[in-house]
């Protein structure tokens, strides 16, 4: 009989390459903030972790998102101009209260959703550039809307959401913590996220198996428009102003950084979502860390760069077999 | 074809390739142990063995995939220590793989002359000058199509010819061919065998991998015989009984073999009650014409013809994947909606595909969450799967389909051939389906695994679902089914029962209506 599948005990090189693979990113966060602590002053300050924490808030929840759409072999392009979009609808409706501006700005990034998801699922355009459609055009919409101008936002209710805490915790890191928590559950114990993994890893074999695909990559599709509106409404609360012009600009870049560093492959079929987010906080550690030392943030994109490499790397090392 | 001096096969020529002593070993689990192999110019070697038996490994390690731990690849008594397969192949090794390594999208002339097209000035494809010389290498192949289409509108068979022709026209000195006629019909299998005489005159060596005995004894001179990484036997082929092969591979005894037969069919179901399958008028255009097929529960219906035939079609029309221009299906009397391949799956058809890899297996996920895929909405409460009822019907099946695995949580992509087609059957019986689609369920699986999946088959139809069994093993189509209808041109053109269904019957079905309509 054939005896292909047996366990045995990997040597050490496999085992080191794995281990780096599941906990890289994390060992990174780790090992850079013992530096920190050692070389910068001031590191380990309550103040300095709320600033790091509040600032990478919108991209984790962004991230989140975009985690899903590249388990599903995509990726959506139109994030920041979701975000864009959000910020620009939020003074027109802040008339109608906090609640109904919000409201209208996340139905707003479901819109921008329902249009990528149904190009790429029923009209079959790639993602990549169904969503450049509404990377381009959605900002420009947003500009439109906004009459192109800045818009200072004065709502007292609204600045506190980018502002207060909850038990000494800000608000957007609560946000951003409950859902990571959420689209953690969705990943592990939804039948749509299942599915949505299983599509990725092998569409025909899904269609095959009669798993609702177009159902699964419109509602993918949706959930990171609507993420992608969360961020935009938390960081116009933080920003205090409404500005459609640079709001979320190259987010859909620090989303797709976060995803592959936390080891989520763009060829789909796998989504880590604590590693998405630890993604996040290591390119936001690395560009503070730089940024405290007074070296440019065009070093800290160097950096990026090559922690970009050395996951991806670390990512084809257990498959090249 | 030019190609260096003619020579015969003879026994005093010096090997013109050899593998000696070839250690491999994967993360300290141990591929090839001390693997000899040598072969003599114009030499056809029959490489067999089970899966993970290392024959893959073996090949990989002379194409220059891998390098051996130990040990040395010689080329016409040189040390070859090629770093990779482009290096392999400029010395003149070929290899055509078992998963045809071409590209789909580019036309059938640029994959066969991919990187050796005919140039204008400029350093321009001749476009005109690559077709002709495509159009006429390939139909010395037997091979008659249009080449400027698409690779992928092929049949699997036609895209395999591409591949060897490929392969052989590259100025090969050795050309390594892993299950070449797998997906070939028996006409396409002697074009082959011409093509491998042909190289035989030419004095090319071939390394010829295959589960088929017939075609090993046709073909082969010599034969090596891997187990668990290790030459278990090595000779002439002539000198080595059909039995005494089958036992050399399986490590198992002669009679054991021999009681249990070839197939592993037992044929005793009988087949009861009104037909839970029905489908009637399946027109599809190019595709399928006005197919009508009917299974009752208990019942194996086998589809014959050849390739082309519309075999694949039915079953995916079937399965509600292939979009129809008339006709329709019923599921237990109950109509199920057209181009739907989620109705299709609710209403109880389960379809096991052709190509194992790019439409069964989710190669990123776990053996345990391959086999939830397509249960997932009866394993969960309100969208919430319940992992406890996940692992209670995983384990089931891995038990009941003796599914070897190192645990529910292995990568499916790291099981063998049989292990992964067994993960897909659990996949559907997971669903509880009626019906059972099978489009060539035992390709490409070892000797071993082949028997245990015809058993499952015979099994599962006995315990009351309607199969239908696609296979371009005749013997495996024969003696699996009840009933076989032959297509044709996407059409029904014969059905065979009782005392009419034998292997000559099916190719006498196939091959009457062949001369009726050409002629």
């Amino acid at each position: 009989m054939s005896d292909t599948a047996v366990a045995l005990p990997r040597p050490a090189g496999a085992r080191t390459l794995a281990w780096l693979q599941n906990y890289g990113v994390y060992a990174a966060i780790a090992a850079l903030i013992v530096v920190n602590i050692v070389i910068t002053p001031h590191f380990i300050s309550t103040e300095n972790l709320r600033t790091q924490l509040v600032q990478v808030a919108p991209v984790v929840i962004v991230s989140l998102g975009m985690a899903l759409v590249i388990g599903t072999e995509g990726v959506d392009l139109s994030v920041g101009s979701v975000m864009a979009l959000a910020t620009a609808l939020i003074p027109l409706y802040l008339g109608y209260g906090v609640g109904a501006a919000i409201l209208v700005a996340l139905v707003g990034g479901v819109a921008v959703g329902l249009v990528n998801g149904s190009l790429v699922a029923f009209v079959n355009v790639q993602p990549i550039v169904a969503t450049l459609c509404l990377f381009v055009g959605g900002r420009g919409l947003a500009l439109v809307i906004a009459g192109g101008r800045l818009k200072d936002v004065h709502d007292t209710t609204l600045l506190d959401l980018g502002s207060s805490s909850l038990v000494g915790i800000p608000l957007p890191v609560v946000v951003a913590a409950v859902l990571t928590v959420l689209v953690a559950g969705v990943v592990r114990r939804t039948t749509f996220g299942r599915q949505l993994v299983a599509i990725g890893g092998n569409r025909t074999a899904s269609v095959l198996s009669g798993l609702p695909v177009r159902r699964v990559l419109l509602l993918v599709y949706v959930l990171s428009g609507l993420l992608a509106a969360v961020a935009g409404v938390l960081a116009t609360a933080r920003l205090q102003a409404s500005d459609p012009s640079s709001l979320g600009l190259l987010m859909e870049l620090s989303a797709i950084t976060a995803v592959v560093v936390g080891g989520t492959p763009l060829t789909g079929g796998r989504v880590r979502v604590l590693g998405t987010v630890a993604g996040a906080l290591l390119i936001q550690l690395v560009r503070a860390t730089l940024i405290k030392h007074n070296l440019p943030d065009s070093v800290a994109q160097m950096v990026q760069a090559v922690i970009i490499l050395a996951a991806v790397y670390a990512a084809r090392g257990g498959t090249g077999r | 074809m030019t190609d260096p001096v003619p020579e015969q096969a003879n026994a005093g020529d010096p090997p013109l390739l050899e593998a000696r002593d070839i250690v491999k070993r994967f993360t300290g689990v141990l591929a090839l142990d001390r693997v000899t192999l040598s072969l003599r110019p114009g030499e056809v070697h029959a490489l067999v063995g089970e899966n993970g038996a290392g024959k893959s490994t073996l090949i990989k390690v002379i194409t220059g995939v891998h390098r051996p731990d130990e040990g040395e690849v010689r080329l016409a008594g040189r040390t070859a220590g090629f770093a990779d397969p482009l290096d392999a192949q400029r010395a003149g090794v070929q290899a055509v793989h078992q998963e045809i390594g071409l590209v789909p999208d580019l036309s059938v002339a640029r994959n066969l002359l991919l990187g050796r097209e005919p140039r204008r000035a400029l350093g321009l494809i001749d476009t005109r000058r690559m077709h002709q010389t495509a159009a006429r290498t390939l139909e010395s192949y037997g091979v008659r199509v249009d080449v400027r289409l698409p690779l992928r509108s092929l049949g699997v068979g036609a895209q395999q010819m591409v591949a060897l022709a490929r392969a052989v026209s590259v100025d090969a000195r050795v050309v390594i061919m892993d299950e070449p006629t797998s997906s070939l019909e028996p006409r396409e299998v002697e074009t082959l065998f011409g093509v491998i005489d042909r190289l035989r005159g030419q004095g090319i060596a071939v390394i010829y991998v295959s589960h088929r005995l017939d075609e090993l004894y046709r073909i082969c001179d010599g034969v090596t015989v891997l187990r668990d990484g290790r030459v278990v036997h090595q000779g002439a082929l002539a000198d080595l009984d059909r039995l005494r092969l089958v036992s050399l591979m399986l490590g198992r005894d002669v009679a054991q073999v021999r009681s249990e037969g070839v197939t592993r069919f037992s044929g005793a179901h009988e087949a009861s009650g009104r037909p839970v399958l029905e489908a009637s008028g399946l027109t599809s255009r190019h595709l399928l014409d006005d197919v009508s097929l009917t299974i009752r529960p208990r019942e194996v219906v086998g589809l014959g013809g050849l390739l082309g035939a519309g075999r694949t079609e039915t079953a995916k029309a079937i399965a509600g994947v292939l979009p129809l221009d008339a006709g329709g299906v019923t599921v237990a009397g109950l109509p199920v909606r057209r181009g739907s391949a989620t109705a299709a799956v609710r209403a109880g058809i389960a379809l096991l595909p052709e190509d194992r890899k790019a439409e069964g297996i989710v190669p990123t996920l776990s053996v345990r969450d391959n086999i939830a895929l397509a249960a997932l909405p009866r394993l969960a409460r309100a969208g919430v799967v319940s992992d406890a009822r996940i692992d209670r019907i995983v384990e089931t099946f891995m038990k009941r389909l003796r599914i070897k695995a190192t645990g529910p949580h292995q990568p499916v992509a790291e099981l063998s051939g049989g292990n992964q087609q067994k993960v897909l059957l659990a996949r559907w019986l997971a669903t509880e389906p009626k019906v059972l689609l099978l489009d060539e369920p035992t390709r490409g699986i070892d000797v071993g695994a082949k028997a245990e999946v015809q058993a499952l088959v015979d099994e599962l139809a006995e315990a009351g679902l309607a199969v239908l069994l696609i296979s371009s093993d005749l013997e495996e189509l024969v003696e699996g089914s009840d009933r076989v209808v032959v297509l044709r041109g996407g059409a029904v053109v014969g059905e065979l029962t009782g005392d009419e269904l034998t292997e000559e019957g099916v190719m006498t079905t196939i091959a009457a209506h062949t001369r009726e309509n050409a002629g």
